[in-house]
């Protein structure tokens, strides 16, 4: 059976990150990657990141992801399968992949769940016609491929990615008629919100879209104000004749295989559902099986290289790789996730991982 | 619908290649998923659901969701949206579950 030290699933800055720390600390790793090239959701981010320098601020993200793919490729210690999806967990420490059509069994000593999330769904009349795309899929269609999702797409959700998508559709050429939001406020950063609004993109909060219309593929949709208490009031409703509504509502961890593993859940809403209990070094209540990035808690790419660092190091660590330099590193890691997570916008994470923690002592 | 001009990026394509679409030839670029290939094209209903044979576009584009499962030279449930497109594919708008191995599915 094929064999892998550290198994590493996913490839985006969590696993990427991941793979370099351990494998700088001499331990082998084996990093595989479903899509047929590595970076996760940074290969179609074109806009500058925040944060500090150590996690590439002022880049652009698919910059960030050519810099560390190099690194991965380069090094000795990683070994990487690209094309390969992890399928499921079997007892003793294996894995099987899916590769070429072909079902491959790996077994590992330790694993690193790198494997990022994916997009939240509304409910409304028609939501499922053709034209009404993932926020996400979009970007990945524009800035990866070079092909238009539409002419005219609404998008669904003032949340950074809302924001940071409708920014590039416009910068690709594309009307953007309106930015829907159903809360109150706008949750992106304001320097996202207000470049967008400058471009002349009205942003309308407390409303939503109700129903979608048109024959095969979406024509229209209707949009509605909200009350207090969210509901909608009525003789509000507008129309909006669009070809594409992206929605941007949000990620949920992607953790099939944890379940699967027996790692203990917890569902905490402000990390984006239900995910896995965990250490202060990123180990699940599974030994030998760790996580990093937004399967652990939807957070942000800087967070995501932090916590697969911390991860890398931890898995190396407990085989026996780099124990001199493990408390110094992973000290040095501690204090950039702070950094990232304090002030207002670290609330919600802070918050949902707090909650994550109280689950732990109300279960002992 | 292709970006010409972009700000930031600019695309590698692969050589122009044709494949055909439901019997019709349509054209783009060898190693584009073949979704990205169909949506340039103007093709934007991939699929049909199975009860209420509704009409089915992408969803996620990063293979996730099985929204975008068409047959592809033969083989069903092939996700458009990650696979490479090849010159001379024949892509078919998938009716039903498909057929597997030989073995129906519906
Ligand atoms: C529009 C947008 C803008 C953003 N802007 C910023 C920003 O400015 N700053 C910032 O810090 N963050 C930003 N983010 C968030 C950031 O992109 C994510 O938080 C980050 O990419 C998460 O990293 P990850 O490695 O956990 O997951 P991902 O990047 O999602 O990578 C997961 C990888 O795992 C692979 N995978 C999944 N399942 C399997 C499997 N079973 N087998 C094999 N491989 C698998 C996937 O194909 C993927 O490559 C933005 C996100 C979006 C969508
Ligand atoms: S669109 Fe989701 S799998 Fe292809």
């Amino acid at each position: 059976m094929n064999k892998a030290e550290i198994l590493v699933i996913g490839s985006g800055p969590a696993g990427l990150k991941a793979s370099l720390s351990a494998a700088d600390q001499g331990a082998g790793v084996t990093l595989v990657e479903r899509d047929l090239f590595l970076g996760g959701q940074l290969v179609k981010q074109t806009h500058m990141f925040f944060g500090s320098r150590e996690q590439y601020a002022s880049e652009r993200g698919f910059k960030i992801a050519e810099k560390l793919t190099a690194a991965v490729e380069e090094h000795p210690g990683v070994r990487v399968l690209k094309g390969a999806a992890a399928l499921g967990y079997y007892d003793d420490n294996v894995v099987t992949l899916e590769m070429k059509g072909r079902v491959v069994p790996v077994s590992y000593d330790a694993m690193i769940m790198a494997t990022g999330a994916q997009e939240n769904t509304l409910m409304f009349p028609n939501c499922d016609l053709p034209g009404i795309y993932g926020a996400g899929a979009v970007q990945t269609l524009m800035n990866v491929y070079g092909v238009l999702p539409g002419k005219r797409v609404a998008m669904l959700g003032a949340g950074n990615i809302g924001v940071i998508v409708s920014y590039q559709l416009l910068q690709a050429g594309v009307e953007v008629p309106a930015i829907i939001e159903a809360a109150p406020e706008i949750g992106a950063y304001h320097v996202h919100a207000s470049k967008v609004r400058r471009m002349g993109v009205p942003i309308y909060t407390s409303q939503t879209v109700v129903s979608a219309h048109g024959t095969d593929t979406l024509e229209k949709v209707i949009i509605v104000k909200l009350d207090g208490s969210w509901q909608p009031v009525p003789g509000t409703e507008k129309e909006l004749d669009v070809d594409v509504l992206c929605i941007a509502v949000g990620l949920t961890p992607l953790t099939e295989i944890l379940f699967q593993a027996g790692c203990e859940m917890a569902y905490i809403p402000e990390l984006g559902g239900h995910v896995p209990r965990r250490s202060a070094v990123m180990e699940t209540s599974v030994p030998n099986i760790y996580i990093a990035g937004d399967v652990s808690g939807i957070e942000e790419a800087s967070a995501a290289m932090v916590e697969g660092t911390i991860a890398g190091l931890t898995a190396a660590f407990n085989l026996g790789y780099g124990r001199d330099s493990y408390d110094k590193k992973i000290a040095a890691a501690n204090l950039e996730l702070d950094a990232l997570r304090k002030g207002p916008t670290g609330e919600k994470i802070r918050t949902g991982l707090q909650n994550l923690k109280r689950t732990v002592e109300v279960r002992q | 619908m292709r970006i010409q001009v972009h700000p930031i990026l600019e695309f590698k394509k692969g050589k122009k290649i044709s494949f055909t679409y439901d019997g019709k030839t349509v054209e783009g670029y060898e190693g584009e998923p073949i979704a990205a290939a169909l949506h340039a094209a103007g093709v934007r209903v991939l699929s049909h659901s199975r009860n209420f044979k509704r009409p089915r576009g992408f969803w996620c584009a990063i293979g996730n969701c099985s929204s975008c499962n068409m047959s592809v030279n033969g083989i069903p449930n092939v996700r458009t949206c990650v696979e490479p497109l090849q010159d001379g594919m024949i892509v078919e708008t998938q009716q039903g579950k498909g057929v597997i191995g030989g073995v129906p599915g519906e």
